[in-house]
């Protein structure tokens, strides 16, 4: 039986998507595949809720969409970061780093603490 | 992209977005193909990863942010094609909410612009209008003019100006024509905040009583006489026997309670008017302007002060007396105000009943939507998608009928002033505007809301199959439950509009067939104006009114004349102190009784009982025993007893001495059908014309009136007697001519107002109610007939369905009735407290109402009882 899958943490798909478009400009199934490989298989990426998600994001200005033509020759929506997404995706970074700094702290203090 | 950009493009995107989702799907299939997996099973992986499309679709539009508007676009197309479908229920719908709209607004309209609306002077909030009180008797007519003086040079907190009533004859230029005036301080214009619209306003210095006479006239009057020049500044206007120059032209509508043509300075008037010294002689308004820097409260502080140093000043005129100021615009606006609010709440009700019935009507169709509506949540559409379609459709629906009710409210708005009872303050600023527009919009969106919430409440959540499932017929118990309520709630509403119009309807009869304490019958009643030639001195004055009366004699169809200067049921009363000892009671504690000043044939032309003693002849001069004649009200107060001819009482505005009591009248209800009971001064005194002192005939002669009883109807006479009267110099005028049974009826306009208008509204109510009724049920045994099917099958007889559908309108109709008597209790109540001569509501006035609405609501149960009862059962069973 593969290991359980755990869900993504609210409000972190957009932070992700926005990392991965900022790598180069990039189309949706793309986004997915990236999403899937760079975090092994760990966190599930819903797939139903990638598009929406980019929609969002577009129409927040953060994300802008060109079609282009794909390797194989077909016509795809890649999306870039807009300058107003690039700032976004740093704050958003730094705020994540924070909470993760304060929770990994909490975490230590109770293990020598109260043991 | 712009949102509005996105919105155009519409198309365009979901082009893209079906594009953009194919791309995936195929990327990932072909992924899946290339590690081995059958093309139809990768398909099957690739969507089973993505979910099903038309949901992820659906989210991507709702990212888009301009959803609602989409939305909206396309519930408006959908609700005009279900509409254009049903033209027969769209028809009924829209007219039932234009007429109810249509009603409201119009309320609003005249309410909006008569009470909420501020006055149409600068800084309307700042206006105040002055009164003053008595701790006996309550409020004054007015001030007097001494006291008015005082107050003006005193107060720091307020700008004064004061008016009185006024009239006479022009008699050059034009026609000789009698008028209405006004004498005006010379402030009121600036206190008010307006200018003339020609000239100028009048100067301080010509508010004296030896400055030169000038006058300002109404615009109307300029029109009129002087063909609307400005060289009408300037010009001599004789007014009253005198010539005037006129200075300003006063501002088209400019009203001080009602128009007037003529306006004078105020202080020109103390040559012939001997009240102007008078302290006790209150016949003044006031209004006031607050200075910078103060407010309400510091003036009426101020105000309190003043009236208390007037007091100890002059013990004799002004002991208890207090003063204060109110916003001038509730003062213009006076007794209104309860009715308007009334009738505002009564078409409300009749605008509730129509919401209510447009929801049965609208429910009955969801509930056999239901099917449609189960379909279309399984194809992905959430609860709040199609409530929010739900309302869409029936907003569109209020709106329509606002639109029409507007249009309706725009075009009824001045009949309905027209029809308004005596004059509305402030009917020539009514008119729509975005206020009214507001409130019609408001109207129509909540009463869309209001019907719409029914059906978007019975969209299915759960149980989508089970209903996709059920056949069309079946029907679940809340709906049942619903359609009752409605049913319940018009009837509860229809009966407390019909039960006040009931109450209405038995107050009118009541108040009419009082007896008014006088002959109504044949009689004529009119000002008149003396030949201004004549007012120069007493003797003159004595015999211009023995010939006028001598001359209006010989009219042929006149019985007998009389003259008086207050006639019962019209405008205008005399209220004068009075005592019945030698030692006076303290100032302003006297009791008042109302004083009619008349000619010895009075009590002949108007017909009223001579219970005791004998009334005026030709012996009462003003050299011979003062008399008076009291009527049986005040021989009881003052005397207890009715027996009180030969006593003495004291009236000291009439004469310093006591005067003696001849004779004894009938109560006469000079206030009114209605409003005699609650009035204030009920007691009646007269005295004769001939023992008016010479000082005061000049005055008087310019409010007296003719009366006559007549032989034929008394409408005929009126041109006889104005040919007769006109004088040597046609310059005599008969002016305001009314009917005794005018007057009588005319007093009870606002009752029979009121009654007319809840009658139609209760008529509506009904009508609406039953229409409801008629529906509902007509809806809820179409629902039944498998049912009744089976039940003929088993034995039932026609008589047996027809009992089983009308005992199901009976419990609703008489839940409804139980509720709807409650209501109109306490509606009663406030009916009570508003319309003057009111009576409660009694058994009599539900005996006759309930019944009616009973028979009528039964009635319309009965057809569909009947088409119930010709069920083929066979057919009902396979319908099944």
């Amino acid at each position: 039986m593969a290991p359980a899958k755990s869900d993504l943490p609210q409000g972190t798909l957009d932070l992700l998507i926005l990392k991965v478009i900022a790598l180069g400009p990039v189309h949706g199934y793309a986004i997915a595949q990236r999403l899937e490989q760079v975090s092994r298989g760990v966190v599930q990426v819903p797939e139903g809720s990638l598009y929406p998600a980019l929609h969002r994001l577009e129409n927040r200005g953060l994300l802008d969409g060109d079609w282009k033509e794909t390797e194989t020759g077909r016509e795809a929506k890649f999306y870039r970061l807009t300058r107003k997404g690039m700032k976004q995706l740093k704050t958003e970074m730094a705020d994540w780093q924070r909470l993760i700094d304060a929770v990994g702290l909490i975490l230590e203090l109770a293990d020598g603490g109260a043991l | 992209m712009n949102w509005w950009k996105r919105l155009l493009r519409r198309t365009q995107m979901e082009a893209q977005l079906e594009k953009e989702l194919t791309f995936h799907l195929e990327q990932h299939t072909s992924q899946l193909v290339a590690r081995g997996i059958t093309l139809d099973e990768a398909r099957r992986q690739a969507r089973l990863a993505l979910g099903g499309p038309e949901q992820v679709k659906e989210k991507c539009r709702d990212a888009r942010g301009t959803r609602w508007l989409e939305d909206l676009l396309q519930d408006t197309r959908y609700a005009l094609r279900a509409f254009r479908k049903k033209p027969g229920f769209t028809l009924v719908a829209l007219l039932i909410l234009a007429l109810g709209i249509g009603a409201t607004t119009v309320m609003f309209t005249v309410i909006n612009s008569v009470l909420l609306r501020p006055l149409s002077y600068p800084e309307p909030d700042r206006l105040l209008t002055l009164r003053v009180f008595t701790d006996q008797i309550g409020e004054l007519w007015g001030f007097s003019h001494p006291d008015f003086t005082d107050v003006k040079h005193d107060s720091q907190t307020l700008g004064l100006a004061a008016w009185t009533y006024g009239g006479g004859t022009i008699s050059q230029p034009g026609e000789p024509e009698y008028v209405n005036g006004r004498q005006i301080s010379a402030e009121l214009f600036s206190t008010l905040g307006i200018s003339p619209v020609q000239g100028r306003a009048f100067r301080p210095d010509e508010d004296r009583p030896d400055a030169a006479a000038v006058a300002m006239i109404s615009y109307g009057l300029w029109q009129r006489d002087f063909g609307g020049e400005p060289s009408a500044i300037g010009r001599s206007l004789v007014y009253d026997g005198k010539p005037y120059t006129v200075v300003g032209i006063a501002p088209s509508g400019f009203q001080l309670d009602g128009e007037a043509d003529v306006f004078t300075p105020l202080e020109q008037r103390q040559a012939t008017d001997p009240r102007m010294q008078n302290r006790a002689a209150r016949f003044l308004r006031v209004m006031a302007r607050l200075r910078p820097g103060f407010g309400l409260v510091e003036s009426r502080a101020e105000l309190a002060l003043i009236a208390r140093h007037l007091a100890e000043e002059y013990p004799k005129s002004n002991a208890g007396l207090s003063m204060s100021a109110y916003p001038l615009q509730k003062e213009l606006v006076g007794d209104v105000v309860s009715t308007l609010w009334l009738l505002l709440c009564a078409v409300g009700l009749v605008l509730l009943i129509a919401c209510v019935n447009i929801a049965s009507l609208l429910l009955a169709r969801a509930v056999s939507r239901e099917r449609e509506l189960a379909m279309r949540v399984a194809l992905g559409a959430g609860p709040g998608r199609l409530a929010r379609q739900c309302l869409t459709e029936t907003a569109i629906l209020g709106l329509g009928g606002g639109v029409l009710g507007v249009v309706l409210a725009f075009v009824s708005i001045h009949p309905f002033i027209a029809f308004w009872p005596g004059s509305l303050p402030r009917a020539e600023e009514i008119h729509l505007d975005w206020r009214v527009l507001l409130f019609a919009v408001g109207a129509s969106l909540f009463s869309g809301f209001l019907f719409g919430l029914a059906p978007a409440l019975r969209i299915p959540v759960r149980g989508v199959e089970q209903t996709l499932r059920a056949g069309a017929r079946s029907i679940a118990g809340s709906s049942r439950r619903l359609h009752s309520a409605f049913v319940i709630s018009e009837i509860a509403l229809a009966v407390v509009l019909l039960v006040s119009a009931g109450m209405l309807g038995h107050t009118l009869l009541a108040l009419s067939s009082l007896d008014p304490g006088f002959n109504n019958r044949n009689v004529l009643a009119a000002h008149f104006a003396l030949s201004p030639a004549t007012l120069e001195n007493p003797e003159q004055i004595r015999h211009a009114w023995q010939d006028v009366l001598n001359r209006a004699r010989r009219v042929p169809g006149v019985e007998s004349v009389a003259l008086a200067d207050i006639i019962p049921m019209r405008e205008g009363e005399n209220s004068l102190p009075y005592w019945t000892t030698a030692t006076p009671p303290p100032p302003n504690q006297e009791p008042i009784a109302l004083a009619s000043c008349v000619s010895p044939d009075y009590l002949k032309v108007m017909g009223i009982p001579l219970r005791q003693g004998r009334f005026f002849n030709e012996h009462d001069r003003i050299d011979s025993q003062p008399v008076v004649v009291i009527d049986d009200n005040l021989a009881q107060h003052a005397f207890g007893t009715k027996d009180a001819v030969g006593k003495r009482i004291w009236i000291p505005a009439m004469n310093p001495g006591p005067l003696l009591i001849v004779g004894i009248v009938g109560h006469v209800r000079h206030w009114g059908l209605a409003s005699d009971d609650q009035s204030r001064v009920r007691d009646q005194m007269y005295y004769p014309f001939a023992q008016v002192p010479a000082s005061l005939l000049h005055f008087f002669s310019s409010i007296m009136s003719i009366a006559a009883r007549t032989t034929i109807p008394p409408s005929n006479v009126v041109e006889s007697l104005r040919r007769e009267l006109r004088g040597a110099t046609n310059d005599q005028a008969l002016y305001e001519v009314h009917t005794m049974d005018q007057l009588v009826s005319a007093s009870l306009t606002r009752q029979r107002f009121l009654l007319l208008l809840f009658g139609i509204f209760a008529g509506l109510a009904l009508l609406l109610a039953c229409i409801g009724i008629y529906g509902v049920l007509a809806y809820l045994t179409s629902q039944r007939v498998p049912e009744i099917g089976v039940r003929m099958t088993l034995g039932a007889k026609p008589l047996d369905v027809i009992r089983l559908v009308l005992g199901q309108s009976l419990v609703m109709i008489f839940i409804g009735v139980g509720v709807g008597i409650l209501a109109a209790l306490a509606a009663g109540r406030i009916l009570n407290r508003l319309v003057e001569g009111m009576r409660p509501a009694d058994i009599s006035t539900f005996g006759i109402t309930i019944p009616v609405l009973v028979l009528a609501a039964l009635f319309a149960s009965f057809v569909p009882a009947r088409r119930a009862s010709r069920v083929d059962p066979v057919s009902a069973l396979r319908q099944q």
